[in-house]
């Protein structure tokens, strides 16, 4: 018992540098949970569409970015051109895959994002090659280096990626935030999420609002997969990250931006805290369970999650 | 048995016993045939729709009624026949790009923004005549403020006038019947349309609730001087509030007429009948 309740907060209190880098790099991977989660929940806002495929969005938005670096073109260049890919993507996805099947079933669109994920992978894999990549990142302008700080004799060290990593995710979903509640487009999505026939009948365009979102989740791959590049390599493995996506929608709400954020955040923290102070009484490892067990909890007593849209019924 | 009732000379305006002068013609609907398969919804259907006037559209279940709505609507593309609206004849149409053309509606069995409050609902009535670049709405700056006060305005007007006030930040999903199916006749509003068509606006009312949206349709009709097409399946209200009337019976267009010629046509009267 004593293990269990008492020693892990004596551990954080008697080493409180370790406590806060601790706090920290749960911190930085719990933005990264926060903006792939958030690629979700944009596409799902505005057509109720769990898009299966946004891993793979990220894996092939960071590898075009490399690609294109590989063969020449400057690093700067290269984002703005992946960026371009993206949206041919959202184009695509819209003309060909939603347009189709507008008013089909939601787990038929499920089913066609699983496709487009194969096509990604496949299609990915014909482009650039199996092989991981390694990410560009002074190329790009994201700084290298430490900052170390010494509070009282400790030691905390901040990578600079990280911290540029954190500042431009900021940067991003504020951006996102004030697009979707203050424009027209950002209602006209909240209505489109809402009711399709009702969206049409006042005039808003399904087709131009999938367009708008497609890439906005596109936007958001690549920026999750500079980052998550930074931290290892650019390999098709990384879209498996998308997985622990799932535990954070299921806390934040599938429908809430702000849950994105607050949901990944915790996962990342509580996961890192649960895996440094409590892990080693069963053994560790528990970093790739434990964000589903928060879910589970979660889905047992509040299903619509922290920030969900109320479930109103009236029978 | 089959023969239509004397329509008012398409071309010229009319008035009516209320003393409003209505016309000419706005939308006029040619020989319109839609398919369904094998099934035959709307048999060559021909009647106009006049500025200003409230144009009832009755016939018994299955009839074709909303059918007919969703065609002009833009929802459903007929296989045979021609939309003129405005002098001009109508290209197939996707329904935002009808609405685009001043043409609002409300829906049978209500489709609102469930997760929106009424204001919210209201709000996106608004959504074609927002011109600001989406970059100033995003900063909150400048013309874009000016507009979203300009819109808000006159959204609260149309709340004040169905007397939707107490219930403007409420989630819509909560409200009872009643007060959906105004909501959502005050978003068709809020797009200031040329044309508004309404698909049974008071079907499941009780008598109260029907006297209260046959009031708020009458002084739409007569304040803003929108033109009204409406489904209705209550008699007594069709005839209270309609100027012309048009029946439909199993896709065919059985009569078209004033409510008193309507109600006296053989066949009306057989069809309803049963006969």
């Amino acid at each position: 018992m004593y293990d269990v309740f008492i020693d892990p907060f004596v551990q954080m209190y008697s080493l409180p540098d370790f406590f806060i880098q601790v706090l920290w790099e749960g911190f930085v991977s719990g933005v990264l949970y926060s903006l792939i989660a958030l690629g979700f929940v944009l596409i799902f806002k505005a057509s109720g569409v769990f898009n299966f495929a946004q891993g793979i969005m990220v894996v092939f938005a960071a590898l075009s970015m490399v690609g294109l670096y590989e063969l020449g073109v400057p690093g700067w260049l290269s984002v703005i051109f992946a960026l371009g890919i993206m949206y041919a993507l959202a184009f695509s996805v819209e003309r060909w895959i939603m347009r189709p099947l507008v008013g089909q079933e939601d787990i038929i669109l499920f089913m066609a994002t699983i496709g487009l994920t194969f096509m990604l992978i496949g299609g990915g894999q014909a482009i650039f090659g199996g092989e991981p990549k390694a990410m560009i990142t002074s190329e790009i302008g994201l700084p290298s280096g430490d900052y170390v700080w010494e509070p009282g004799g400790g030691i905390v060290i901040f990578q600079k990626l990280d911290i540029a990593a954190t500042v431009i995710a900021g940067l991003l979903i504020a951006g996102l935030a004030f697009f979707f509640s203050y424009t027209k487009i950002g209602r006209a999505l909240r209505a489109v999420a809402d009711d399709h026939q009702a969206a049409v009948s006042v005039g808003i365009g399904l087709n131009q609002i999938w367009v708008v979102v497609w890439f906005a989740a596109g936007i958001v791959a690549l920026v999750t997969g500079i980052m998550w590049g930074a931290k290892s390599d650019v390999s098709f493995a990384l879209q498996i990250v998308a997985l622990k996506a799932l535990p954070v929608l299921v806390l934040g709400g599938f429908t809430s931006i702000p849950g994105a954020i607050v949901g990944g955040l915790i996962i990342g923290i509580g996961e890192k805290l649960f895996e440094i102070y409590w892990g080693g009484l069963i053994g560790g490892g528990t970093e790739s369970w434990f964000a589903f067990i928060i879910a589970l909890v979660f889905l047992l007593f509040r299903p619509q999650g922290l920030f969900g849209d109320k479930i109103i019924e009236r029978v | 048995m089959n023969q239509a009732v004397q329509v008012p000379d398409s071309a010229d305006t009319f008035v009516t016993p209320d003393g409003r002068t209505v016309g000419p013609v706005m939308m006029d609907i040619r020989n319109i045939v839609l398919r369904f398969g094998g099934v035959t919804a709307i048999k060559d259907v021909s009647f106009n729709i006049m500025k200003g006037e409230v144009r009832a559209i009755i016939g018994p279940n299955g009839a074709g009624k909303s059918s007919m709505i969703n065609v002009i609507n833009g929802f459903y593309h007929p296989q045979e026949g021609e939309i003129w609206f405005n002098g001009k004849k109508r290209p197939s149409m996707k329904p935002y790009e009808v609405a685009e053309q001043g043409i609002a509606r409300t829906f049978q069995n209500i489709a609102l923004f469930h997760g929106m409050s009424t204001l919210d609902n209201i709000m996106t009535g608004r959504q074609l005549k927002m011109k600001t670049g989406f970059f100033w709405q995003m900063l909150r700056y400048g013309k874009a403020i000016e507009e979203e006060t300009e819109h808000r305005a006159v959204v609260e007007e149309i709340i004040d006038f169905l007397e939707i006030q107490h219930i403007r930040k409420a989630p819509v999903g909560s409200l009872p019947y009643g007060l959906r199916k105004r909501v959502e006749l005050a978003r068709a509003l809020a797009m200031e349309p040329d044309l508004l068509l309404l698909d049974e606006p008071m079907a499941g009312m009780n008598v109260e609730e029907k006297e209260d949206m046959s009031r708020f349709i009458i002084d739409v009709n007569e304040q803003y001087g929108t033109t009204i097409a409406l489904i209705e399946h209550d008699m007594g209200v069709v005839m209270d509030l309609a100027d012309r009337v048009v029946v439909l019976d199993y896709g065919k267009l059985l009569a078209d007429g004033t409510p008193d010629e309507v109600q006296s046509n053989q066949a009306v009267i057989d069809a309803y009948l049963g006969v």
